[in-house]
C-alpha cells in the first residue's frame, strides 16, 4: 500500500516515467530544466574526486576506499530509488565505496569537483562499521550538471556523521537521492549544506534497521536570486524505541530566490515509543523570493512518546534588530550577526572548526554579495 | 559645555497599531542633566516605556513632533545605532532574546561600534569577566546566546552589565528592577550606583516601586501620567505615592 507520504521506490529506471511536474514529488521542480537528468541513454562519467583522510595501514582506526559493481553487496541494499534521476546514477558505472572502522578522529574529506556540464554520476556507498565513530565530509564544487547518490549503512552502535556541502558554482546542476539505514542503538548526523548551484535537489532518506536509533537530519542553506534549492526528507520510523529530529534553516535572497522543504515522517504501527520533532525556518532577506515547507507527519500508532513538527518562515525580527543596533551596532552588522545566529546552531553540528568557520565566512560573503546586485 | 544634558522637549509620540496611529505621549518635558538620577513612576500603560523606546528610536513609535537633544546632538533625526553612538543607552523592560550570538560576541561588537574601535583584547576579557562577576552571572554565561534561555532576574543583570562595559552618557533604565528577588535587587542598585558615581552621568530611572529608590537616591521624581509628567518633587514624592497612589492625577487625566 502506498500514500503520498511514503512512495515505494525502485530500482528499475522503467519504473519511474520521465516526470511531467504534475507528480507529487516534482510539482515544486523546475523538470522542464532538466530533461537530460531523466534521460538513460546518455553516457555518464563520474565527477573528479579527491579523498583525504584515507587510512595508509590496516591498523584501526580505518578508512578505506574502494569500489562496488552494480549488485556487489552492500551495494543498492539501502538505498532505493524514489526517482528517475536517482534509478539512473544508482545503475551506473562502478560506485564508490568508503568503509570506516574504529574511532577515527580526523573527517575524512572527499571533495567532487566538475568541469563541464557534460552530464555525470555518481553513486558513493559509505559503510561504518559496528562500533565505528566518524565524520565524513563530502564537498561538491565546480561545473556540473550531476545526479549524485550517497547510500548510507551505519552499524550497530555506530556514530557517523555525513557532511553533504554543495558548493557549486553558479550553474551547475545537481540532483541526488541520500538514504541511511540505521542499526542498533546507531547514532547518524546528516547535515547538507546547500550555497551554490542553479538547481540543487536532494531527496534525503532514513529509516532503522533495529531499536534505539538516534537520527538527525540538519540543513542550512541560502538561495539567491534565481537559485532553486529543494530539499526533501524522509524519515520511516519502521522500528520501535528511535528518535529521530529534523531541523533545517534557510536564509533566501533575490529575485526569483526559492527554496523547497519537504519533511515527511512516517511513524508505522511497528514503531512504539519512538520521538521525532522536525523543524524548518525561512529567513526572508529581500522581496521577490518563494520559500515552500511542507511538514507531513503520518502517524500510524499511538504509542508514542512524542511527535512534532513545526516550519515558519519570516523576515528579520524588528525586535532583534532594535536590541542590536540600540547597543552601537549597525544595521548592516546587526543583519549579518541575527543571520550568522540563525544558523550558528546547526552548522556548530559539524563538528569540524575550519569547515564551520569556512562556512561562515561563505555566509557573510553571500550576505554582502547582495549589496552589489 | 553648556549644552551638556538630556533634554525632551514637549515630546508627542504615536504608536503603529493595526488601526493606524494612537498618540501616546502628549508632551513631555524634562531634562536630565549630568550626574542626576531621575525616577519616573507611573500607572501601567501610561506611556514610561514609549518614552523610553521613543528616545531610543524604536521603529514602532512615532515622533510626531518635540525634540530629544542629547549634549546639544537632536537625537530624533538619529537612527538608533547613531543614537547609541552618541552616548544613550536603554536597559529595556524585556530584553530581547538574540539566538546564536553570544554575549562575548555582542558585548565586544557593542563595544567596538560605540567607542568606534576595538577594545584592546586582553584588558577587554578581564572587564568582561569582571563586570559579570559583579552582576553575580558566571563566566560561563558569555559563551551562552544573547538573553536566550536567561531567566527574568539574569537578562536585567545582563543589561547592567552592558550599562557598565558600554559606559553610555545618559542612561534610561526601564523597569529594571522588577522581576529582581531581595539579593538581585541590592546587585543591580549596586551596580547602577557605581555607573552614577563616575559623576557626570545622567539617569532616567522608570520604576514602580520605592524599593529601589532605597538604594538609589533620585534627585527629581516625576509622576507620570497619561502621556505627560503631571507632578514633579524630591525623593519624598515616591514615599507620599506609595501613600495615596496615582489616583487623584489618573482621575483628572479621566475627566
Ligand atoms: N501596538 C500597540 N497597539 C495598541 N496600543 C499600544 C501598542 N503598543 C503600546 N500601546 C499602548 O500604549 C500605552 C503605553 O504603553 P507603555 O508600554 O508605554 O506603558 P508603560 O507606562 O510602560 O506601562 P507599564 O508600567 O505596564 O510598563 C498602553 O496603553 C499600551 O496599551
Ligand atoms: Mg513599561
Amino acid at each position: 500500500m502506498t500514500t503520498e507520504l511514503h512512495p515505494v521506490g525502485s530500482r528499475a529506471v522503467a519504473d519511474h516515467p520521465v516526470p511531467t511536474g504534475k507528480e507529487e514529488i516534482w510539482r515544486f521542480t523546475p523538470v522542464e530544466k532538466l530533461a537530460e537528468f531523466f534521460d538513460e541513454t546518455l553516457s555518464r562519467n563520474g565527477l573528479w574526486h579527491h579523498v583525504e583522510g584515507i587510512s595508509q595501514n590496516s591498523q584501526e582506526p580505518v578508512a578505506t576506499m574502494g569500489e562496488l559493481d552494480l549488485g556487489q553487496s552492500p551495494r543498492g541494499q539501502v538505498l532505493v530509488p524514489l526517482d528517475r534521476s536517482a534509478a539512473i546514477a544508482a545503475t551506473k558505472h562502478a560506485a564508490n565505496h568508503l568503509v570506516l572502522e574504529g574511532t577515527l578522529t580526523q573527517p575524512i574529506r572527499m571533495t567532487l569537483t566538475g568541469e563541464s556540464t557534460d552530464p555525470t554520476s555518481d553513486h558513493l556507498v559509505i559503510e561504518a562499521k559496528p562500533y565505528s565513530s566518524a565524520t565524513v565530509l563530502i564537498t561538491y564544487t565546480g561545473v556540473a550538471h550531476h545526479i549524485g547518490n550517497v547510500e548510507i549503512l551505519v552499524g550497530e552502535g555506530a556514530k557517523l556523521t555525513v557532511v553533504s556541502l554543495q558548493d557549486w558554482e553558479p550553474t551547475s546542476i545537481h540532483l541526488g537521492q541520500h538514504e541511511a539505514l540505521v542499526g542498533k542503538d546507531a547514532t547518524y548526523r546528516h547535515i547538507a549544506v546547500s550555497l551554490g548551484g542553479d538547481i540543487v535537489r536532494i531527496q534525503n532518506n532514513a529509516s532503522y534497521a533495529s531499536t534505539g536509533g538516534d537520527i538527525e537530519l540538519l540543513g542550512v542553506y541560502f538561495a539567491d536570486a534565481g537559485q532553486h534549492l529543494e530539499h526533501r526528507l524522509f524519515v520511516d520510523h519502521n522500528r520501535p524505541k528511535g528518535t529521530s529530529h529534523v531541523d533545517y534553516r534557510g536564509a533566501l535572497q533575490g529575485q526569483g530566490a526559492t527554496s523547497i522543504w519537504v519533511g515527511d515522517v512516517l511513524i508505522r504501527p511497528e514503531a512504539e515509543g519512538i520521538e521525532t520533532y522536525e523543524s524548518n525556518k525561512n529567513l526572508v532577506l529581500t522581496d521577490g523570493c518563494r520559500a515552500e515547507a511542507v511538514p507531513n507527519l503520518e502517524i500510524e500508532t499511538g504509542e508514542i512518546l512524542g511527535a512534532g513538527h513545526s516550519a515558519s518562515t519570516g523576515r528579520f525580527d524588528d525586535e532583534q534588530l532594535f536590541y542590536l543596533r540600540s547597543r552601537g551596532i549597525s544595521e548592516d552588522e546587526a543583519r549579518r550577526m541575527v543571520v550568522r545566529g540563525f544558523f550558528a546552531a546547526i552548522l556548530a553540528r559539524i563538528g569540524i572548526p575550519d569547515v564551520e568557520e569556512t562556512l561562515m565566512a561563505r555566509i557573510d560573503t553571500e550576505l554582502s554579495s547582495d549589496k552589489e546586485k | 559645555m553648556s549644552d551638556r544634558r538630556l533634554e525632551i522637549r514637549d515630546l508627542h509620540v504615536s504608536v503603529e497599531t493595526e488601526t493606524g496611529p494612537k498618540p501616546i505621549l502628549k508632551g513631555v518635558n524634562l531634562v536630565v542633566n549630568p550626574g542626576e538620577v531621575h525616577a519616573i513612576m507611573g500607572p501601567n500603560g501610561s506611556g514610561k516605556s514609549t518614552l523610553a523606546y521613543a528616545i531610543a528610536g524604536h521603529p514602532k513609535y512615532t515622533i510626531t513632533s518635540g525634540s530629544v537633544l542629547l549634549d546639544g546632538t537632536e537625537l530624533v533625526e538619529l537612527s538608533v545605532d547613531e543614537r547609541a553612538k552618541a552616548g544613550l543607552f536603554l536597559a529595556m523592560q524585556y530584553p530581547v532574546e538574540v539566538p546564536g550570538i553570544s554575549v562575548a560576541n555582542f558585548l565586544r561588537t557593542a563595544k567596538t561600534a560605540v567607542d568606534g574601535q576595538a577594545p584592546p583584547l586582553r584588558t577587554w576579557v578581564k572587564k568582561v569577566s569582571e563586570s559579570l562577576a559583579s552582576m553575580q552571572l558566571d563566566d560561563e554565561f558569555s559563551a551562552r546566546s544573547v538573553n536566550e534561555g536567561f531567566s527574568g532576574g539574569e537578562k536585567k543583570r545582563n543589561e547592567i552589565v552592558q550599562l557598565d562595559l558600554l559606559n553610555p552618557k545618559y542612561a534610561i533604565l526601564d523597569e529594571t528592577d522588577s522581576g529582581l528577588d531581595i539579593d538581585a535587587l541590592r546587585i543591580v542598585s549596586e551596580g547602577v550606583n557605581r555607573y552614577s558615581a563616575q559623576g557626570d552621568r545622567g539617569i532616567l530611572l522608570i520604576t514602580h516601586y520605592t524599593r529601589i529608590l532605597r538604594y538609589i537616591k533620585p534627585d527629581f521624581v516625576h509622576v507620570f501620567v497619561d502621556g505627560r509628567i503631571v507632578e514633579e518633587g524630591d525623593s519624598t514624592l515616591a514615599d507620599s505615592l506609595e501613600e495615596t497612589g496615582y489616583e487623584k492625577w489618573v482621575t483628572e487625566a479621566g475627566a
